[in-house]
């Protein structure tokens, strides 16, 4: 029934073109010959030349490499046997356990329906203060981590995988170094986290084509798990190789470019992954943090840019920290209200005061005298940065709320915060 | 009626090409057949025995052969009772009765009836043998606190005799109102119900008007410098994180408006959520219902199909337009109308037409002047006035302004309110930029004494630019107080609190009695030795003026904390 073809016609970058009839937009063919088999997936009809994107690239295709079209869009397996595994970007095993072919649901399916969505309500605690306590994440968030090359946003990604309060975490990774995927694993497996990790990685040696199907691998699956009950994060990194790697699939095909060279249809690509972040009101959730590095530096970048414009708020990660000042939870109003009754004001207070830090920093490099007010600044700001603003500090929210306390009262008088009488009385510690 | 039918034989993304051997028409509905399912889609381009398809779902599984029906109808809306506090996708699907049958995700090929299966009051105001014209009211029935008028449909040309028509009583809203004929003998039966192609403008209307009468939105940057006028236009450019949308939301609450009709064009789905979980719960101050019985929402947010999106904008239009036909003055608030120009680049894109600036498509411009223009006051044919405002946010790229889209869209609006990242991230919200902005329009205050309070702030605003090279030193005490003047106008006036249940929503006349107590501060001489008294002065009139400014109109202290605030300043004022 599945007939075979067995002359290719074109191959151009990572896209062949076979004459076929009877194939189906979007369907996965296996394209085998001398150098190995690999899938591809029909990407245009044009009466009946068909052209497919060849997942593991076109290098070695001949054109006399046979053709099998499988009838059906790329699949990904749904089952429980998913957790501790590795994939790669087309789905098959990284790791050395086997293929798993059972109850194969289809990838980047429609959207929910947005009157099925609900007010997101509970908070993912992540042992990260600069997360739980002053960008709160919420189930059903997504958030990028806005990043220069160069900061350790893989370690932090780890940290959050083997810490955040979820059921489960879904890694996808792409443009990986070797080096991260390695140690993605093994910090994971160390932390024991694995058991309840799903990995899909590919590697910046693997195919292009390959990393462009990461993300919606990742999320299909993760999408599954949420629809049956599960906690579930999603972590994607890196986002702006995901884009690279559609800019150079748009290019292949000719495709007029919008913006230094990224497709006219960026926004709406990355919205429809992002967009599958959603709490279920009788089942689980799906919440993606999503590392984006920010070339240059530049958050006007195309990449940043239209993804700032998707995502509720984003994470910058600078010198080693995340920023306290351009990082932004759109969504932790929903939550922080109902954690503890100081956790909103004392939010406030240790941001101005910390902003009021760096106005005296500033103020010292020029050379100003520095008055009694400055100096308690300057001390509250070090010991801010050294026990809160920390990356390596993992502390529970309640204490991180009580550490705030405690660096407030070793550096200033009680009037001297700009927090409320009552709040003051009932948590400034007693010496 | 035979139905008319072609094939496909070219898949490109979201673009089907379909051989077909009979005569269609531009821009009519076609159905691709992919196994049983039905995909809605317009044809965009006709070449020789070939038509351009652009598809309103996604294009996985259809193969070259697929069968595609051919409708004869352009893309159209229904018209009828039941439209308000419905939230549609841009399509006119309505999304709570899509889940219901298909639970929590889309699902494609699904199309369902717009507008409710209902049995409505009907009170017929014409009678057998009236003579009536297109757009002209048969009889009104109550929807909500409105009176929906049941009207001729407007596609009907020249004279028409009521060749019956139904007595007053309950009546379901398809079933027959009335029958009527022309002098050519052509017969029609009506119902309530009736459809209207989205991209054509209605026009059935004695005249257009000008746009004079400020429409308030309660926000006081808008009303007193910015305004809108009823059945103007304006648009709102900002970078993300500016609050865009926050403005749009309060804009839909607050507005002074009968009816408000949101399209979330492209944006995220959460806002929405937002809308659609709260508007129930709010009460109109002026009809005493809830908000929502005057909102219709219409949601294709980023993930939905993006050809839908380019629908989903004119779909919004071409109701507005309706209520407007009924008397009413209608708001309708588009975010974002980059999302709508960039679902029209990625069409243009896929039939490979020459791109323009940034790839976006030639006739960009044309479209969104074709789109604003369908905002005006008319006067009807019965010499009612109303009027459909049209109000769109921006989302340029970087946060530039120096881009197509935008700059596009400043060539045909009346107002503009730019957002800047520099106010957002200092969080004075609104975050519209007050000397970069412009309206057209006429406010509630006289242009005079706003102009007079504008020139203050811009002198104030170069006095800081300096005083950031020459220091507080080399300021002098004069331009020290201008300064001060500048940044009380910011901080009391132009911005807002939209948390605070007093601040959020200020009502004209309030704004005027603020106004002029703020514009007597401002033209006020003053007696001060130096910079230091001027700092504290201001302080204190900053602090007793935003207690004033947060306390209820009918609360008692209300005159107390205005006397108090009338005290600080006039105490130093030079006699």
């Amino acid at each position: 029934m599945q007939k075979v073809y067995t002359k290719i016609e074109s191959i151009v970058g990572n896209v062949i073109t076979v004459r076929a009839t009877g194939v189906k937009n979007s369907d996965l063919a296996e394209v085998s010959g001398a150098n190995g088999k690999s899938y591809a997936n029909v990407i245009k009809l044009d009466r009946d030349l068909v052209s497919l994107q060849v997942f593991s690239g076109t290098q070695g295709i001949s054109t006399g490499d046979s053709v099998r079209f499988l009838g059906h869009p790329l699949r990904v397996s749904y089952t429980d046997a998913l957790l501790g595994r590795v994939f790669d970007g087309s789905g098959k095993p990284r790791d050395n356990g086997p293929d798993l072919n059972e109850n194969m649901i289809e990838i980047a399916g429609s959207s929910v329906n947005p009157s099925k969505r609900i007010i997101p309500r509970k908070m993912v605690r992540t042992g990260i203060p600069m997360i739980d306590m002053f960008n709160t994440l919420v189930e059903s968030q997504k958030l990028p981590i806005f990043s220069v090359s160069g900061e350790p946003y893989n370690q932090l990604l780890a940290r959050i995988a083997m810490q955040a309060e979820v059921d489960l975490i879904v890694l996808g990774g792409m443009g990986l170094k070797y080096d991260d995927y390695l140690f993605f694993r093994n910090t994971l497996e160390k932390s024991g986290a694995m058991s309840r990790t799903i990995m899909f990685i590919h590697t910046a040696s693997d195919p292009t084509v390959e990393c462009t199907l990461v993300p919606d691998l990742a999320l299909a699956v993760a999408e599954r798990f949420a629809l049956d009950g599960k906690r579930v994060l999603c972590l994607l990194t890196d986002m702006t190789n995901y884009c690279d790697a559609q800019k150079e699939m748009a290019i292949t095909m000719d495709q007029v470019p919008s913006n230094r060279g990224y497709p006219g249809d960026l926004y709406s690509t990355l919205a429809s992954r992002y967009e599958k972040a959603v709490d279920f009101d009788d089942a689980g959730s799906l919440t993606i943090l999503a590392v984006t590095t920010m070339p240059g530096d530049d958050v006007t970048h195309p990449v940043p840019d239209n993804t700032g414009y998707i995502t509720e708020g984003q994470f910058y990660l600078k010198n080693g920290h995340i920023e306290p000042f351009g990082s932004l939870s759109r969504l932790k109003q929903q939550v922080n209200g109902k954690t503890r009754d100081d956790h909103r004001a004392l939010m406030d207070a240790m941001i101005k005061l910390y902003a009021a830090y760096n106005d005296t920093l500033e103020k010292k490099s020029m050379g100003f005298m520095m008055t009694d007010w400055d100096d308690k600044l300057l001390k509250y700001g070090q010991r801010f940065e050294h026990e809160l603003m920390d990356l390596s500090v993992n502390i529970p929210l309640e204490s991180a709320l009580d550490l705030g306390w405690k660096i407030l009262a070793s550096c200033f008088d009680r009037n001297e915060t700009g927090l409320k009488t009552d709040l003051i009385e009932r948590y400034w510690p007693q010496e | 009626m035979a139905n008319k039918t072609g094939h496909v034989v070219s898949v490109n993304g979201n673009m089907v090409n379909v051989e077909f051997d009979t005569s269609i028409t531009k821009n009519e509905v076609a159905y691709i057949i992919v196994g049983g399912t039905r995909l809605k889609s317009e044809v965009i381009r006709i070449n020789g025995n070939v038509a351009s398809l652009q598809v309103y779902e996604m294009t996985t599984g259809v193969a070259v052969g697929d069968e595609v029906e051919f409708t004869g109808e352009l893309l159209s809306v229904e018209l009828g009772p039941g439209l308000l506090s419905q939230i549609y996708d841009g399509l006119q699907n309505p999304l709570p009765e899509l889940a219901q049958q298909c639970g929590y995700f889309l699902q494609r090929g699904v199309y369902l009836d717009a507008i409710p299966d209902k049995d409505w009051d009907f009170t017929a105001i014409k009678k057998e043998g009236d003579t009536v014209e297109a757009g002209d009211t048969l009889g009104t029935v109550p929807e909500g606190a409105f009176t929906h008028h049941i009207m001729v449909p407007f596609n009907l040309e020249g004279q028409w005799r009521i060749e019956k028509i139904v007595p007053s009583g309950t009546y379901n809203v398809h079933s027959e109102i009335a029958v009527i004929s022309n002098e050519k003998g052509e017969k029609k039966s009506l119902s309530m119900i009736f459809d209207w192609p989205v991209k054509k403008a209605i026009k059935c209307y004695q005249e257009r008007l000008m746009p004079d009468e400020p429409m308030v939105t309660k926000i006081r940057i808008i009303d007193t410098f910015l305004p809108v006028a009823k059945g103007g236009t304006y648009c709102t450019p900002g970078p993300f994180g500016a609050g865009k949308t926050v403005l749009q939301h309060l804009t839909s609450r607050n507005a002074e408006v009968d009816i408000v009709i949101i399209a979330a064009c492209g944006e995220r789905a959460g806002e929405v959520v937002e809308v659609l979980k709260e508007f129930p719960e709010l009460i109109d101050p002026k009809t005493g219902r809830s908000l929502m019985e005057r909102t219709i929402i219409i949601c294709n947010t980023s993930s939905m199909p993006v050809a839908a999106r380019e629908a989903s904008v004119y779909t919004a239009a071409t109701l507005a337009e309706y209520y407007r036909n009924m008397g009413l003055n209608v708001l309708l608030l588009a975010d974002s109308t980059s999302r709508w120009a960039q679902a029209m680049r990625e069409m243009s894109g896929r039939l490979e037409e020459i791109p323009g600036e940034e790839a976006f498509p030639a006739y960009l411009e044309s479209r969104i002047s074709e789109f604003y223009e369908r905002a005006g006051k008319v006067r009807l044919k019965d010499g009612t006035v109303a009027s459909v405002t049209i109000g769109g946010t921006v989302s340029p790229a970087g946060g530039n302004f120096e881009e197509p889209v935008t700059q596009a869209t400043l060539k045909v609006v009346g107002a503009f309110h730019g957002l800047s990242r520099e106010r957002s991230d200092a969080r004075k919200y609104p975050a519209i930029d007050p000397l970069d902005s412009w309206s057209k329009y006429s406010g509630i205050i006289d242009k005079n004494r706003v102009n007079r309070a504008y020139s203050i702030l811009s002198r104030g605003n170069e006095v800081s630019q300096m005083m950031k090279v020459v220091g507080e030193e080399g300021t002098s005490l004069e331009d020290y107080i201008i300064y001060q003047k500048g940044e009380l106008l910011d901080a009391v006036y132009l911005q807002q609190n939209s948390f605070d249940p007093v601040d959020f929503a200020v009502i004209p006349e309030r704004q005027k009695e603020t106004f002029d107590v703020l514009y007597d501060i401002l033209t006020s001489d003053y007696t001060m030795e130096s910079k230091a008294d001027v700092r504290v002065f201001f302080n204190a009139v900053r602090q007793a003026f935003l207690d004033w400014n947060g306390i209820a109109l009918d609360d008692e202290k209300y005159q107390q904390y205005k006397t108090r605030l009338v005290d600080t300043y006039k105490e130093k004022v030079r006699a």
